[in-house]
């Protein structure tokens, strides 16, 4: 099996804040991410995909389609919008790095049809990351 | 699907890789120059990740406003501008490889109460790195 990653960037804004939080609470949960008026990152987005490559083409699959279906489901979703207000599969969710990428997982994988979507890893910063994978066979059940 | 939140943290310390198991030549000639006997330093760089459920208040699997200071008080404190073989207690008795080091970095994070430590990789230069998982995930992956 080969595994490929593509690597788009998106910048976006948001902010934490938890409706059945008190004022104080989310102050104290979510410290100056609760700010209202919001702050922005620059994300980076690597998705990886498994697969055998094709005996023809030597490609497990064409770059160019994953650079579409990228552009299609995140970059449009998600490039330049505030998290919180314009990304309608985030509403009711803190808009952090792991509901963000999880989002991007139950997009990017009906859409992946030659191979199969191996990882999704988001970097909110270079410091911060989060990595969505297949859960199949690990045992520890499946994720909200 | 499954997640896992990685936060990275840097520290900076000196080593020598020596030990009394083994003569003076032999040391010499296991480790090379880093048995130098007054010891040498590196910007460690350390990638903690930790998995669980995503708390749906939080949507986090590990608060930063937990993990930060948890890992600066367990390891960046006591591993920052030191001497790692005088200065934190383990490694008077074990070489401070990174291996060694990786691992006593496991041990110390393992017990944060929040989510649970899946891996820790350290990268001792930007062309060497160090990874250990916990064993019980492992079994299961």
């Amino acid at each position: 099996m080969i595994r490929i990653t593509r690597k788009v960037e998106f910048s976006a804004a948001h902010f934490y804040h938890n409706p059945n939080f008190s004022a104080e609470e989310n102050r104290r949960v979510f410290g100056k991410c609760n700010n209202p008026h919001g702050h922005g990152h620059n994300y980076v987005l690597e998705v990886t995909i498994a697969g055998e490559p094709d005996p023809t083409t030597g490609m497990v699959l064409d770059l160019k389609e994953l650079k579409d279906i990228l552009q299609r489901e995140v970059m449009e979703r998600m490039d330049h919008r505030h998290l919180n207000y314009e990304v309608p599969e985030l509403a009711g969710q803190i808009p952090t790095c792991e509901n963000i990428a999880a989002v991007i997982w139950k997009l990017l994988e009906p859409k992946i049809t030659t191979g199969k979507l191996d990882r999704v890893r988001l970097y909110e910063s270079p410091d911060l990351f989060v990595d969505c994978t297949s859960d199949v066979g690990s045992g520890n059940g499946a994720r909200a | 699907m499954k997640s896992s939140l990685t936060r990275r943290y840097r520290f900076a310390a000196s080593h020598r890789l020596h030990t009394t198991k083994l003569s003076e030549a032999e040391n010499k000639r296991v480790y090379g120059k880093c048995s130098n006997p007054y010891g040498h330093g590196h910007n460690y760089v350390l990638e903690v990740t930790m998995t669980g459920m995503v708390d749906p208040e939080t949507g986090m699997i590990a608060n930063l406003g937990d993990l930060d200071p948890f890992v600066r008080r367990e390891v960046i404190e006591p591993f920052d501008q030191k001497f790692l073989n005088e200065e934190v207690a383990e490694f008077r008795a074990e070489v401070a490889t990174t291996e060694n080091v990786a691992r006593e970095i496991f041990r110390r994070l393992k017990s944060f109460p929040l989510a649970r430590l899946e891996r820790v990789r350290i990268e001792e230069t930007s062309k060497n790195s160090f990874e250990i998982e916990d064993e019980v995930n492992e079994v299961r992956g």
